[in-house]
């Protein structure tokens, strides 16, 4: 395998990532609050369709993407008010959402456009472009960190740069800030917040919503980044591998990136099988590819390499008074 | 003490969250600019209006029953499967080997044979889950749902490069054999003097899905393990003080309810396509998670659920054929009644049980 093909290979491995990334963090703040979060899936859906429509309606990719988002929020409300308000299941309450999102965004797309499910193909202003980081065309003869930085590092849309930092920026929110300590305290004890005299409501609430930003950014990338336009079930099982990448990451922001970088690159080498039968000289069967991300995370949650446990508190309704 | 009377908790409170489903399935379809009343309309005779349309109604609804049940045994030792699509799959694939491998004499042995074994495929593929979940604490629903995608593979890889008869294109196996064909609707009512379509698809595995409705209702009610399930399933820490062993019950519910889930197989499947093809499931085994929601995890509820939503899925096949509503509808309505039923329940609940409380002060 030469120099040009890897750096091909992890170009994909982090276009593929991105959407990883941003809703594995999404369900790293409702999960780290203690709202179980299988809606993640149906959440990017909804998100993709809606700043997509909007996009090819009023031309503008950044309305598409607040329509997005959006789109998500409204999804978040219904989940909070489900599994908060009304102390309801959480998990039923995602399967619902996933099921709602699959059915509305094809009866609207449907409504909308007639071509079947599907939005008009983006172009322009409508999607998002790849943006050239400066100096890029300068180093590119430069050997070696030429096209790295060329290639692998700039030419990518805002979102992935957005959700790069969004890495980060949860640590600090999580880590370094009295909103992100309370937030940690809501998943694992809501009665020792609650006596504090901090509205377990109103975090949990709040954690659900920055939740649904994340996945609205999730499904606008896409639908107007990483493809041109909607088409039906597009989101295609990714929110259950950024779940399964939650797990895999032990719910931790950094290992979060570490996680859905690993699931990216198998997904990116499921499009390259020439790669893998060139680098280990054996023909790796493109379904096993598929379905590593979930194997690994049934492995990691047998607790055979490590444990993975979930924040104490997570999916239980907080009920002040018994 | 119960706050509301029993026919209020059985029959009110689904009624209530169905009524709010189909009123807002109503405002859906006005939103996109259909007639509500037309559509119910146009259900009702393409689902139930023939023959024809009863034996897909029927057909959908023993898929429904299968998987149905599945979620309920689950529900009642409070684990929730959302395996039953993937076990479903794993079912299928029980149900080709026995059809295709073994020569069988007669249909009925053939039905045997294969029922068998579609619950032995979808009993294991859920046993890894339970197993999990009982001796390493690992959340059944994160790794029924893995387990789902990992189906998938498995059986897309076995249908490309193992089972795919030489020279055909199709991720499919090949056909069964005359011999395990198994009667439809019309050929068993045909002696009986009733004509039935023969187009339809329904066919003798309901009979069998009616008799697992039966065999659950007396296991759950009726036997010392079924009591186990339902204490262990009110409480955990009770159950173990009456020397009820978690990792038995975990076990033994997950094993009945993926050889359920497993067995719809002998209906999709042997009495359908007659072949296993990728896909098919279609999505049943999700469904079963509405049907169970609705029926109150009940086997008679989930019997009624099952043929209300076996008429759901063949009234919007119907729509989608003579209307701009797409299938995709039949999708929301399922959203909405698992909404309403399971995760929205204190939303009806809440008010009744107030009104309940102030008739009972009133009469007193």
């Amino acid at each position: 395998m030469d120099f040009m093909t890897l750096i091909q290979l992890l170009d994909s491995t982090i276009r593929l990532a991105t959407p990883l990334l941003l809703a594995c963090l999404a369900g790293l703040f409702s999960e780290r609050a203690g709202i179980f979060d299988i809606g993640l899936e149906g959440k990017m859906l909804a998100a993709a369709f809606f700043s997509a429509a909007i996009a090819a309606l009023s031309g503008s990719v950044w309305l598409g993407l607040l329509a997005g988002i959006g789109a998500s929020l409204l999804l978040s409300a219904l989940h909070g008010l489900a599994s908060i308000t009304f102390r309801g299941n959480q998990l039923i309450s995602g399967v619902a959402i996933n099921f709602l999102a699959a059915g509305m965004t094809v009866l609207i797309a449907q409504d909308w456009f007639r071509q079947g499910g599907r939005t008009p193909s983006l172009s322009g202003n409508a999607r998002f472009e790849p943006i050239t980081l400066p100096g890029a065309d300068q180093l590119a003869q430069v050997p070696v960190i030429g096209p790295l930085y060329a290639e692998l590092i700039s030419g990518h849309s805002i979102l992935v740069y957005m959700a790069f930092a969004a890495v980060p920026l949860t640590w600090w929110v999580l880590y370094r800030t009295r909103f992100g300590l309370r937030l940690r305290a809501v998943g694992e004890n809501p009665a020792a917040v609650d006596t504090a005299g901090v509205s377990v409501i109103a975090l949990r609430y709040a954690a659900v919503a920055i939740c649904g930003l994340l996945c609205g950014i999730a499904g606008a990338y896409l639908s107007t980044a990483l493809q041109a336009g909607f088409v039906k079930d597009m989101s295609a099982g990714r929110g259950f591998i950024a779940l399964a990448a939650l797990i895999f990451a032990k719910w931790r922001p950094w290992h979060a990136l570490y996680a859905t970088l690993l699931f990216g690159l198998f997904g990116a080498l499921e499009t390259r099988p020439d790669v893998i039968t060139a680098v280990i000289g054996m023909k790796v069967q493109g379904q096993l590819l598929g379905a590593l991300p979930y194997i690994m995370t049934v492995i990691i949650l047998a607790g055979f390499v490590g444990k993975a446990i979930p924040p104490r508190a997570g999916g239980l309704p907080y009920v002040k008074e018994r | 003490m119960d706050i509301m009377p029993k026919w209020a908790e059985v029959v009110l409170v689904p009624l209530i969250s169905l009524l709010l489903a189909a009123a807002l399935s109503a405002l859906v379809i006005l939103g996109i600019g259909e007639d509500p009343v037309a559509a119910v309309k146009l259900m009702v005779s393409g689902a139930l209006g023939s023959t024809y349309g009863w034996g897909y109604t029927l057909y959908y609804a023993t898929n429904f029953m299968f998987t149905g049940l599945a979620v309920a045994i689950a529900f009642h030792a409070r684990m929730f499967n959302i395996g039953g699509e993937g076990q479903a799959m794993l079912g299928g694939l029980g149900v080709a080997l026995a059809c295709l491998y073994i020569p069988w004499p007669h249909w009925s042995l053939a039905l045997i044979g294969a029922a068998l074994g579609a619950a032995a495929f979808g009993a294991i593929w859920a046993a890894i889950p339970a197993y999990l979940q009982a001796k390493r604490g690992s959340h059944i629903v994160i790794t029924t749902i893995m387990f789902n995608f990992i189906a998938a593979a498995v059986l897309n890889y076995v249908l490309v490069n193992l089972m795919r008869p030489a020279g055909s294109m199709d991720p499919a196996t090949a056909q069964f054999p005359k011999t395990v064909h198994l009667p439809t609707l019309h050929d068993l009512l045909a002696p009986l003097g009733i004509s039935f379509s023969k187009a339809a698809p329904a066919n003798v595995s309901l009979i069998v899905a009616v008799l697992a409705c039966v065999f659950l209702w007396v296991l759950i009610w009726r036997t010392r393990i079924g009591y186990e399930i339902r204490a262990y399933g009110h409480s955990e820490s009770a159950a173990k003080y009456a020397g009820i062993s978690p990792v038995k019950i975990t076990m033994i519910a997950m094993l009945i309810s993926g050889g359920l889930a497993g067995m719809m197989a002998i209906n999709n499947v042997m009495g359908e396509a007659e072949r296993l093809v990728l896909n098919a499931t279609e999505g049943a085994g999700f469904i079963g998670i509405a049907v169970a929601l609705m029926g109150r995890s009940h086997p008679l509820g989930v019997f009624l659920a099952a043929i209300l939503f076996g008429f759901l899925y063949q009234g919007g096949a119907e729509l989608a054929l003579w209307t701009s509503i797409p299938r995709e509808l039949i999708v929301v309505i399922q959203a909405l009644v698992i909404l309403f039923t399971g995760a929205l329940d204190n939303m009806v609940r809440l008010p009744l049980e107030k009104l309940f409380l102030m008739l009972r002060k009133g009469g007193v």
